[in-house]
């Protein structure tokens, strides 16, 4: 079933995928005949007792065996080629199909997964998928058919001597096979303590500064001996097994050639009596020869195993990502028009997980007429970005409804839904590119004219014209060459280049400076007066000129009002207003105009 | 896996020799033990030819007749007997040896890596800020995984087998040119085609798994980024043009993939095939050589092992000798096989090691001074005496003058320019001083400079040119563990580490008990947070704290150097948004900290900075304006335009 999953991944490059196996199984066919042919062609160069050299045979043999020999190179290289073309292939169809997916993910199922454990799915988990496909299309098929055809070969030749291959193979398999079974959980157990190892250097690289400052250098090194002490224990233990392996097969292999000389000693004395022939030395050189191919096989596919045992733990997290199916899809003969941009909860209770019994929203009884500034105020924790996720339907309600322009969010059409709903998330991001290619995630086609309008909105087209390059000033990856409030300010244009009729901003502008904040608010009246507009933000100030504030507190909603009205009603909300109105900006808001007023006189 | 491929080019025979050393000088006799084992192993395993030469000499001749006489087994079975003897000695000398071998070789294989990640993270905890600062955390971090990864394939397998093919090569070699000199320079002829194409196909594969490497990287950024940015991506519908990049991408590293792969693939069935080519082409020439009953030149013959190998007397080429020259060299391209196997793992071991030692070799930290904090006892009439512990003031030592002098807590900047690269000037002539117990707070825009001047205090970074003095003494007089010692810190980043809460806190002071602990916590308004988690102190903080709010994880942080209790402090705000509340509880917590100190703040939030007695506002690396908050208004400078917010803060 999972394996079935995995393999549909082949898909195109099913045609190298099972050339290659053929390849190999045909590449081994001529280096198990090769042998053979060897032997047949020493005959010829072997000249007995004055008999002139039979230049015809000669000839013909190394004829063949050149050809053979040159027929291996073109099937070995082929058969590589193809073995690399089918497992690059595989991965890259494996990682596309990954991807895929997750870009399916609805919000609920990227929480089930961290952003660094999907890149890790994505990147060393598939490179092990491709290494062993390879293994698998190459060194899996070769062993059992080398050792079958070495066998047979050699049963051809003297059953005797293929009566001690096959009486070793077993003994070499279970000596490989509990080696492996034994240093498995030793290496896991390992690996586990190297995991950790990796996350005390990754935290004291991090945390350096801290380290330094408290002068914990030995204290951290001493932490660091007892990882890299128990790394030492667990491996150097997993490979003292392990180092069962290589006498093994040598005892093996030796052991073959002992037996195998012994034989040929014993079958001669035996030829002599009976007046049969005697071995000759090329033919026992050919039997070791096959003894060589058939343990070193064997070898290799114990190699290959260990490569499957890390690989496979691989397979289950590939698996759980592709497995993974969206929380969230369209509906059939879904709306694709959204009326307009009135927002309704009806009895809206939603939890994260449905498992659990905590909800995360209670209750909610909302409608928010088409136009409206909406201020959303709360403590870490209250739900204020959980309640506007269910507007665009990044997560879908556990009870009761979200209507958007009158309908149920869940009968549009997901893509038509959040085209209407533009969102600038709290955690928000720029992307490695232009600042164009970035404004244009908002609209694919937008026009010179309409992004500079869009960030004269957003207050952002002074910054970007200080740019050299301006619009096409390159955003490194998150955005880390502009300021915060800089990097808040394309994100709403961003967002508006949508143009959207609903307008979220979770907390967007808490690094833009009051005035410009202002400014941002003012522009949004005046120039996008029918789009309606949620702001959740932890000042006041952001809020205060809003059409309804909303105070959520635990995932209620504790009151709903005018900033005046609440001042009033709301105890959390007038806590909040005199808590800020301490600080700097709001006291110092009362000097500069006392300021002004005395300037004014 | 994204190395930046900066370093200058180590060369490779140093590295490998380095390399060598270090891993004698780790395990001592163990790796000349495990190379005498290998010379055993390839001894015996080398030995088969002379097997089936005995074989074919003294044992199969039997039903034969040489010169008439009819040899019979008695004639052969005493040869039969000692070679089955020597047979057993031998391989089960050579069983011994390998075992040996593999088990030292596990152990040296260990110590080997347990000693230089030891000497690596020694080295890198001695390292200077700038080193962290400057390089790539994802690089310090690929040194420790798939450089030192890197190093354990070379030692561990490739250098092994290596010697034991090259070994097995010399024997051959050798031993062919014992037989035959003729035949011998047609194997040659064949080593030189094994030689180029291994030349021309290894290099083609190397070089293109560079080019995998770097579009293995590129893929990796990529998912990097989108994985991060995904609920973007969802929010603008973005899956699409996603989708398409990324096919764009993942079809590159498809071809760079598929290409290195195929050459690498091609190497072996050449490298063997070539082998096979060789053995029929020394054959026939060989067998046309009997035929014509050309003279043999063998430097057996020479050295006067012409009977031992059974040359013909008379110098003629015999079919035994061409036997057994083709099955020399039927093993001789195989070992040379197993060479190319192992070339990509050199190259690949001997780069990862030049990383491992570029780091090794990083300037660590440098200290020179010779001023100490210790602690005293001072009494009635104010003379000083050091003391072990329970000392009720810190006092300066200097160590060459053994003068005791009480720690006051004054910082002084006296014309400080500072800048991270010489050319280019971060801090501009900067002159403060912080007297005992006051308050300075330092704001500006983003990159005006306040970190760095929190970076010069506890010397992470020296400074070009001016002084920076604490209780009038040069701190490069001062012994940089004691100037930190007197020094807390409280950063942005938390910094937190895995374990429990409790362990975190007394992280501040290691021999705290678990009371001074929890009157850390509650002096830094941790205490109630932590006393509502289930497991209390003895929650375990996991993935860089993630189970805990951004403030709480502040809280925590000030609880740490609370319970360090330092005379100075510099307290870097948090800037992301804490709700009110939270940010409330920090406030208090950092107020109670500062009480009695000398403290630096650089502020994110105006808010906190009121009471400072000096605020120094910075723009770009120079103090602009200078005052208390009301001078500060008055002047209705930047500093009046940040608090009106007309100016950005962030």
């Amino acid at each position: 079933m999972s394996i079935k999953t995995l393999a549909k991944n082949v898909r195109q490059y099913k045609l190298p995928a099972i050339l290659a196996p053929i390849l190999v199984a045909l590449e081994v066919a001529v280096e198990c005949i090769l042998p053979l042919v060897i032997l047949k062609f020493m005959g010829t160069i072997q000249i007995r007792n004055g008999a002139t050299l039979n230049v015809g045979e000669v000839v013909l043999y190394s004829c063949i065996l050149v050809s053979m020999a040159l027929v291996a190179i073109v099937l070995g290289v082929l058969s590589g080629i193809f073995a690399a073309r089918a497992s690059a292939g595989f991965a890259t169809n494996l990682r596309q199909n990954l991807f895929y997916n997750i870009q399916n993910f609805s919000f609920a199922n990227i929480d089930k997964f961290s952003t660094s454990s999907l890149v890790t799915r994505l990147t060393t988990d598939v490179t092990n998928m491709q290494d062993g496909f390879m293994a698998l299309i190459r060194i899996a098929v070769r062993f059992p058919l080398m050792v079958i055809g070495s066998l047979i070969s050699i049963f051809i030749l003297q059953w005797q001597v293929g009566l001690i291959f096959l009486g070793l193979i077993p003994i070499l398999s279970i000596i490989l096979f509990t080696v492996f079974k034994s240093a498995h959980p030793v290496f896991k157990t390992g690996l586990g303590k190297y995991d950790v190892l990796n996350r005390n250097v990754r935290e004291n690289i991090k945390a350096i500064r801290v380290i330094k400052s408290f002068n914990r250098e030995e204290f951290e090194k001493k932490k660091f001996d007892n990882s890299a002490n128990q790394l030492y224990k667990y491996f150097g233990k997993g490979e003292k097994i392990i180092a069962i392996n290589s006498p093994s097969m040598l005892f093996c292999v030796w052991g073959a050639i002992i037996l195998v000389c012994l034989t040929v000693g014993m079958l001669a004395k035996g030829a002599v009596q009976s007046g049969g022939a005697v071995t000759e030395g090329q033919t026992l050189a050919i039997y070791l020869m096959y003894g060589y191919l058939i343990f070193a096989a064997i070898m290799q596919f114990s190699m290959v195993l260990i490569m499957f045992a890390i690989a496979s733990p691989s397979i289950n997290r590939i698996l759980q990502v592709i497995q993974e199916t969206s929380t969230i899809d369209s509906p059939k003969n879904a709306i694709t028009e959204v009326e307009d941009g009135s927002i309704v909860f009806k009895n809206v209770n939603f939890k994260y997980n449905v498992e659990s019994d905590k909800y995360a929203l209670k209750n909610i009884n909302l409608t928010i007429q088409s136009g409206e500034t909406i201020g959303i105020i709360g403590a870490t924790g209250a739900a204020k970005s959980s309640f506007v996720n269910l507007i665009p339907r990044l997560y879908d309600v556990t009870e009761g409804e979200v209507l958007v322009g009158g309908k149920d969010v869940r009968t549009y059409d997901l893509e038509a839904l959040r085209n209407a709903v533009a969102m600038v998330l709290q955690k928000n991001l720029l992307f490695s590119g232009s600042i164009i290619e970035n404004l244009r995630w908002g609209k694919e086609d937008a026009s010179m004219e309409e992004m500079q309008y869009a960030c004269k909105l957003a207050c952002a087209d002074d910054f970007i014209q200080t740019f050299p390059e301006q619009y096409n000033t390159y955003i490194e990856q998150g955005g880390s060459n502009l300021s915060g409030g800089q990097r808040q300010r394309v994100c709403i244009a961003r967002a508006l280049l949508k143009n959207p009729k609903i307008l979220i901003l979770d907390d967007s502008t808490s690094a833009v400076d009051t005035k410009t904040d202002a400014f941002i608010r003012k522009s949004f009246r005046d120039e996008i007066p029918n789009v309606t507009k949620l702001i959740i933000a932890q000042r006041i100030s952001s809020l205060q000129d809003a059409d309804k504030i909303i105070v959520l507190d635990g995932g209620k909603i504790e009151s709903v009002g005018s900033h005046e009205e609440l001042l009033q009603t709301s105890k959390i909300y007038s806590d909040i207003y005199t808590s800020q109105m301490k600080t700097t900006e709001n006291a110092l808001g009362n000097i500069f105009m006392e300021n002004q007023k005395k300037e004014g006189n | 896996m994204s190395h930046s491929h900066t370093m200058q080019k180590v060369p490779t025979f140093k590295t490998l020799g380095r390399l060598l050393k270090n891993v004698f000088k780790y395990t001592k006799w163990r790796p000349a033990v495990v190379i005498f084992c290998i010379l055993f192993v390839t001894i015996a395993g080398s030995s088969s030819t002379i097997w089936i030469g005995y074989m074919t000499n003294n044992v199969l001749i039997v039903g034969s007749s040489v010169n008439g006489v009819l040899i019979t087994w008695k004639d052969v079975a005493p040869a039969f007997l000692h070679m089955m003897i020597a047979m057993l000695i031998v391989y089960g000398v050579g069983l011994i040896a390998s075992a040996i071998q593999n088990y030292l070789m596990a152990i040296v294989v260990q110590s080997f890596l347990l000693k230089t990640r030891q000497n690596l993270f020694y080295r890198m905890e001695s390292l200077p800020l700038r080193y962290f600062d400057t390089n790539n955390h994802g690089d310090i971090m690929s040194t420790y995984t798939n450089d030192i990864d890197a190093t354990r394939q070379l030692i561990g397998i490739a250098l092994p087998q290596l010697l034991q093919a090259t070994l097995f090569c010399v024997f051959a070699f050798v031993l062919m040119l014992m037989y035959s000199i003729w035949l011998w320079l047609i194997a040659m002829l064949g080593f030189a085609v094994m030689l180029a194409s291994l030349a021309i196909l290894g290099g083609k594969s190397g070089k293109n798994f560079v080019k995998q490497q770097h579009a293995l990287a590129k893929v990796e950024g990529f998912i990097e980024e989108m994985m991060g940015g995904q609920r973007v991506i969802k929010v603008f519908c973005h899956e699409e043009q996603a989708k398409k990049d990324f096919d764009k991408i993942n079809a590159e590293y498809n071809q760079a993939s598929s290409t290195a792969n195929s050459y690498a693939n091609s190497l072996m069935p050449v490298i063997m095939n070539i082998g096979n080519l060789m053995y029929v082409v020394a054959a026939v020439v060989g067998a046309v050589l009997v035929a014509l009953s050309a003279k043999n030149i063998a430097l057996g013959n020479y050295v006067g092992l012409g009977s031992a190998l059974k040359l013909d007397p008379n110098g003629f080429m015999t079919i035994a000798v061409v036997v057994v020259f083709i099955n020399l060299s039927r093993q001789f391209s195989i070992n040379v096989g197993q060479i190319a196997m192992q070339t990509n793992a050199v190259v690949v071991g001997i780069a990862g090691a030049s990383r491992v030692f570029a780091l090794m070799d990083e300037q660590p930290e440098t200290d020179n001074g010779y001023i100490r904090l210790v602690l005293a006892q001072k009494d009635n009439n104010g003379n000083l005496q050091e003391v072990k512990n329970m000392g009720n003031v810190w006092a300066w030592k200097d160590a060459r003058a053994n003068i005791l002098t009480e720690l006051k807590g004054v910082v002084q900047f006296k014309e400080v320019n500072f800048g991270y690269n010489a050319n280019k000037t971060v801090l501009h002539d900067i002159n403060l001083i912080a007297k005992e117990g006051q308050k300075i707070a330092f704001v500006g825009a983003t990159g005006a400079g306040k970190t760095t001047i929190t970076n010069l205090i506890n010397r992470f970074y020296d400074i070009q040119s001016g002084e920076i003095c604490y209780d009038g003494i040069d701190i490069r007089k001062i012994k940089k563990e004691d100037l930190r010692r007197s020094l807390g810190i409280v950063l942005q980043d938390t910094n937190l580490f895995t374990g429990t809460i409790l362990e975190n806190i007394r992280y501040g002071k290691l021999n705290a008990t678990d009371e001074e602990c929890i009157e850390a916590a509650k002096l830094a308004n941790a205490h109630d947070f932590i006393s509502r988690l289930p497991d209390g102190y003895h929650t375990v903080l996991k993935h860089e704290a993630s189970n805990l709010s951004q403030g709480q994880r502040q809280l925590i942080s000030i609880a740490r150097v609370a319970v360090a209790n330092p005379p100075v402090m510099i307290l870097d705000e948090a800037t992301s948004s804490i709700d009110t509340k939270t940010e409330a509880l920090v406030q208090k917590g950092m107020d109670s900290l500062m009480r009695g100190r000398t403290v630096f703040v650089i502020a994110h939030r105006l808010s906190t900075i009121q009471n400072a007695d000096c605020i120094m506002v910075l723009d770009k690396g120079r103090i602009i304006e200078r005052g208390n908050h009301e001078k500060l208004l008055r002047e209705r400078g930047i500093y009046y335009q940040l608090c009106t917010g007309a100016l950005e803060i962030e």
